[in-house]
């Protein structure tokens, strides 16, 4: 009887994904435990965001892929009026404007949009399936930058990245043309003198800093710089868990949060980094394999976008922390504190297990 | 993880490529199954997108946890270690019977790092609702700000109160940038006594910076804020300050020390044990009463200081956390210039005291004789001049041989002496006495005084020796400058027969490790070729200077002891010829200095002083009462039963 209830409760989760997103779950535990100093209340609060995340996974892991299509225009156009409401009445929190008010919590509309923009490029495609002209990929695009530019405008660099790669990842794997996008790639070349223009001047420090952080060391610099030694004074097998001089000496800012990989690097050194991203390429792989065999192309779509977003954070923010790439708000999925975005990751799973598991029901 | 069954779409998907227009899937009729294989190829394009990167993250990772481990493991360590100074204890300062000077007591302060403060009177303002700030502390507060710059811990307030730190620490999440910290501070228990002998220690200024640097020992004085800066604190800064130590301490990001890993303590500073004997210091201050002036006294044996009197004093305490602006300028525009150095840097004519010595070259040179006798008419003239160089005693002397000039200190006598001495031969004779030399005290900026030479006015004043310039030197007037502290010297070398020792404030250095001690100026520097025949008959004559018909009669009245010495009084204002010098119309500041030398007892001399009252009159009545009571209880161990009444209007001597 228990083992019938748990079968139907675990049919709709995908057990390879599910195994490795557990695996990158635990040793973000672990590190986080060493980044807030064994402190438990901070790991008891990330143990309740995990709940509440596994639940918000298996609600949407039970949605088919068709009535998710059902959802995505409304919940684009609801995204896109939250974030014309942000801009107008938003709160300003640390210089950006990213919150709105909704009774007594506060919520940012910005980070629906992650989901919210694959599935509504993914529904367009869709529809026009039958007659996919270079026009569409033009329509896709507007509806990407709309709510795109409408995050940058926060600012919120790091999510509109993250909402921009999540479209044009749709973009891209409904075929638009590889001339295009050499020739989209070449003007993207072109225009940056013009994006800089356009940025703030803390976005532009923080890109001159990537580029020399030692010119700020004690300012803008001074994460890269700290974050770059946690990870090169790691090593190949790092100085021990609960050992990071750079984590438990508070070198570190912003360690329990978006630098937290830094904490891991040091503590685990190289070994640990290479599992690390040998649990990523495992979690993204079976998204690509899910996608693969998915019976819509919607599904195809949402599925494979969504696998890539996981690779845009993971990237993003590594790269982030090793100095590569400039300092933006993208937390290490499945790693960093946070229930927000934990919950929008663990959606992702969600969705990915819906797809993964509906996928017979509807190929007939 | 699987691709297997993307590839398999892939080939199975392979064939049906070529039917397919290029771009964009613009086509007249749909091919499901040449969708999936774009869909496939798409996603095996990103899938090697995500493999590349990845691969650049591993490189990255390698690069910097592998190629540059060692030189972010540097880094890693900077960050959590730091080498903090631990400063030492500063040597204490005693006197010769092991009494404390100087020492460090324990106290503490409100310090403000001013590099993280913007708007430091808005802070001090916050302070001021916590603990009492006085304008005066704001005061110090900015001098101490101006005078050292980029300094990392300034105070704001010293010396609290248990209670102020009890209610700072509480609110003292408030002020991130102020600390409440434990410090030792230099305490001068005796005050305004000695003040001149021991000085100060005050805050290392940017100008102290740069000469620790420029002596190569600024390492060592990391971590210390204060430095000797007046007196035996500046001049034995070197024994005093000890070896700045350190400790390796684990920090955190915040600069907060977590751990100390390891340390080599500090070696303290070593203690000066003094000649000065503070009692006496006292007795002979006190003895000055309201009177300005010094008196330097010196243990003929050794050379070493016994009292070094400057009155008016100071308290060098004020000085130790940093002067107030209000405290420094009261000191400073004081007409009674407490912070000069009398005894050191103050030069005098010397008078008459300066006679015995005049008479002892008289006889080594061969000038006179015991027996020569001059008949002094109260004036002395050069051979074909007007001019009346007069003496004090209007009418003369009568009869005055050698004996007599010194116990009645006739002018009349010099006047005739020096007129018949080359002044190059004076010069060369009196220098072995340091008059117009440093004496070479252990103290900084000695006063060189003057004696006159050719050469010396050829220099000064590209003129040729005059014969009338030689006539005043002969009584101590004329060019002639010393410091108290030459007098005493002089009258130390006298009353010596001849050996001279540098006069030392300090008397022995005591290690603070070892506890060993090393003797300061132990032995004599010289010996000067005198007759004891004549050393002897000027002493005779110094001695009966104090018995009756000596000028100074009155103040060697029931002496226990064999009791030498010379009275002298220093012009402050020229008198003209025809006036006669009256002391109750002069002003005050205008009156004569008095000064007395003395040395006793007089067969075996165990102290030997010279005693300078500004404008004090005749030396007779200020001077020579101060020295007996410095004697008396230096001799006696007798204390003067009440103040000393000293009158300085007090008739006779010159």
């Amino acid at each position: 009887m228990i083992a019938r209830l748990w079968q139907r409760f675990t049919a709709n989760v995908d057990g390879p994904l599910f195994g490795v997103v557990a695996l990158v779950v635990t040793l973000g535990l672990f590190t986080l435990y060493s980044a807030v100093n064994e402190n438990p209340a901070r790991l008891t609060a990330q143990l309740t965001n995990i709940a509440v995340a596994l639940a918000a996974m298996w609600l949407v892991a039970q949605v088919p892929p068709q009535t998710l299509m059902r959802l995505a225009v409304p919940a684009y156009l609801v995204g896109l009026a939250l974030l014309v409401a942000v801009a107008l009445y938003g709160d300003v929190v640390n210089g950006a404007r990213r919150w709105l008010h909704v009774g007594v919590t506060r919520f940012q509309p910005s980070e629906m949009m992650k989901i919210a923009v694959p599935l509504m490029l993914a529904w367009y495609f869709h529809k026009n399936e039958a007659t996919l002209r270079v026009r569409d990929y033009a329509i896709a695009a507007v509806l990407l930058v709309l709510p795109t530019a409408l995050i940058a405008r926060q600012p919120d660099l790091g999510t509109a990245v993250l909402v921009l790669a999540a479209g044009f990842y749709v973009i891209f794997l409904a075929g638009l043309s590889w001339r295009i996008l050499a020739g989209l790639a070449v003007a993207g070349l072109a225009s940056m003198p013009l994006a800089w223009s356009f940025l703030h001047d803390y976005q532009r420090q923080r890109i001159l800093t990537l580029l020399d952080p030692s010119s700020d060391p004690l300012g803008a610099g001074y994460h890269t710089i700290q974050s770059t030694i946690a990870v090169g004074s790691g090593g190949l097998a790092g100085k021990g868990w609960l050992n990071g001089t750079q984590t438990h000496l508070e070198f570190i800012p912003e360690r329990h949060t978006d630098f937290i990989f830094a904490v891991f690097s040091e503590e685990f050194g190289l070994a640990g980094n290479a599992v690390l991203l040998a649990l990523y390429v495992a979690l993204i792989g079976r998204g690509l394999v899910i996608a693969a065999r998915a019976p819509t192309l919607f599904a195809r779509l949402t599925a494979g976008a969504i696998s890539l977003i996981f690779f845009t954070y993971a990237f993003v923010n590594m790269g982030m922390v090793s100095g590569m790439l400039p300092v933006v708000g993208v937390p290490l999925p499945f790693v960093s504190y946070g229930g927000t975005a934990l919950v929008t990751l663990f959606l992702g799973i969600g969705i990915l297990m819906g797809i993964s598991r509906h996928r017979k029901l509807v190929q007939t | 993880m699987s691709h297997g069954s993307i590839g398999r779409n892939l080939f199975t998907a392979g064939p049906r490529r070529r039917g397919s227009l290029a771009a964009g899937g613009i086509g007249e009729y749909r091919d499901p199954g040449l969708e999936l294989y774009r869909f496939h190829l798409r996603l095996w394009a990103a899938a090697a997108i995500v493999l590349a990167a990845f691969a650049v993250l591993l490189g990255r990772f390698a690069y910097l946890q592998v190629v540059q481990h060692g030189y972010y493991s540097t880094k890693a360590e900077d960050n959590r270690i730091s080498v903090v100074p631990v400063p030492p204890n500063r040597g204490l300062i005693l006197d010769r019977n092991g009494v404390v000077l100087a020492r460090n007591d324990s106290a503490y302060t409100l310090e403000v790092d001013p590099r993280r403060v913007g708007d430091l009177d808005a802070l001090i303002d916050e302070i001021a609702t916590v603990v009492e700030i006085q304008p005066r502390d704001r005061k110090r507060f900015r001098k101490l700000l101006d005078e050292t710059k980029g300094a990392d811990s300034l105070p704001i307030k010293t010396r609290l109160g248990d209670e102020e730190v009890a209610r700072f620490a509480a609110q003292a999440f408030r002020f991130p940038a102020v600390e409440i910290k434990a410090r030792l501070y230099r305490h001068y228990p005796f005050g305004a006594v000695g003040s001149h002998v021991l000085g100060y220690i005050g805050r290392i200024t940017e100008r102290d910076l740069e000469r620790l640097e420029a002596d190569g020992v600024a390492a060592n004085y990391k971590g210390t804020d204060f430095i000797g800066k007046t007196g035996v604190e500046q001049s034995y800064e070197r024994e005093l300050h000890g070896v700045t130590g350190s400790a390796r301490v684990e920090i955190d990001a915040n600069g907060r020390g977590v751990r100390t890993l390891s340390s080599v303590p500090p070696v303290a500073g070593n203690a000066l044990q003094l000649t000065l004997d503070i009692r006496l210091q006292q007795v002979a201050e006190r003895a000055f009463g309201d009177y300005r002036g010094a008196l330097v006294a010196i243990e003929p044996a050794t050379g070493g200081v016994l009292a070094f009197v400057s009155k008016p004093g100071y308290d060098p305490n004020l000085f130790v956390e940093g002067i107030d602006p209000q405290s420094w300028d009261a000191l400073n525009s004081d007409p009674d210039r407490p912070l000069n150095n009398r005894a050191l840097t103050g030069a005098y004519p010397p008078g008459s005291t300066f006679k015995p010595f005049m008479a002892l070259m008289a006889l080594e040179l061969g000038k006179r004789t015991p027996d020569f006798t001059i008949s002094d008419p109260g004036f002395f003239s050069l051979p074909g001049q007007t001019h009346r160089y007069r003496d004090w005693k209007v009418g003369g002397h009568g009869a005055v041989n050698l004996h007599k000039s010194i116990v009645i200190s006739c002018d009349t006598y010099y006047y005739g002496l020096a007129n018949d001495t080359d002044i190059d031969r004076l010069h060369a004779f009196l220098s072995q006495f340091s008059f117009g030399a440093r004496t070479g005290i252990d103290v900084k900026g000695e006063h060189t005084g003057l004696l006159p030479s050719r050469k010396w006015k050829m220099q000064r004043f590209k003129q040729r020796w005059f014969a009338g310039d030689s006539i005043s030197v002969g009584i101590g007037q004329g060019y002639n400058l010393a410091t108290p502290l030459q007098l005493a010297h002089a009258t130390n070398v006298l009353a010596n027969n001849g050996v001279v020792y540098r006069p030392h404030l300090v008397r022995e250095v005591v290690d603070a490790r070892s506890g060993e001690r090393r003797a300061i100026e132990p032995e004599p520097i010289a010996t000067l070729k005198l007759n004891p025949r004549w050393i002897s008959l000027v002493k005779t004559a110094m001695v009966d200077v104090t018995r009756p018909g000596g000028t100074a009669a009155r103040a060697g009245a029931g002496a226990g002891y064999t009791f030498a010495g010379k009275t002298g009084t220093a012009q402050v204002i020229a008198i003209k010829q025809t006036e006669k010098y009256d002391e109750k119309k002069i002003d005050e500041r205008h009156r004569d200095h008095a000064l007395f030398i003395a040395f006793a007892p007089a067969e075996a001399p165990r102290i030997a002083l010279a005693v300078l009252v500004e404008n004090g009159g005749h030396g007779s009545a200020t001077a020579a009462p101060i020295a007996r009571i410095v004697l008396d209880y230096y001799l006696l161990g007798k204390l003067p039963d009440r103040p000393p009444a000293l009158d300085p209007t007090a008739e006779d001597e010159g």
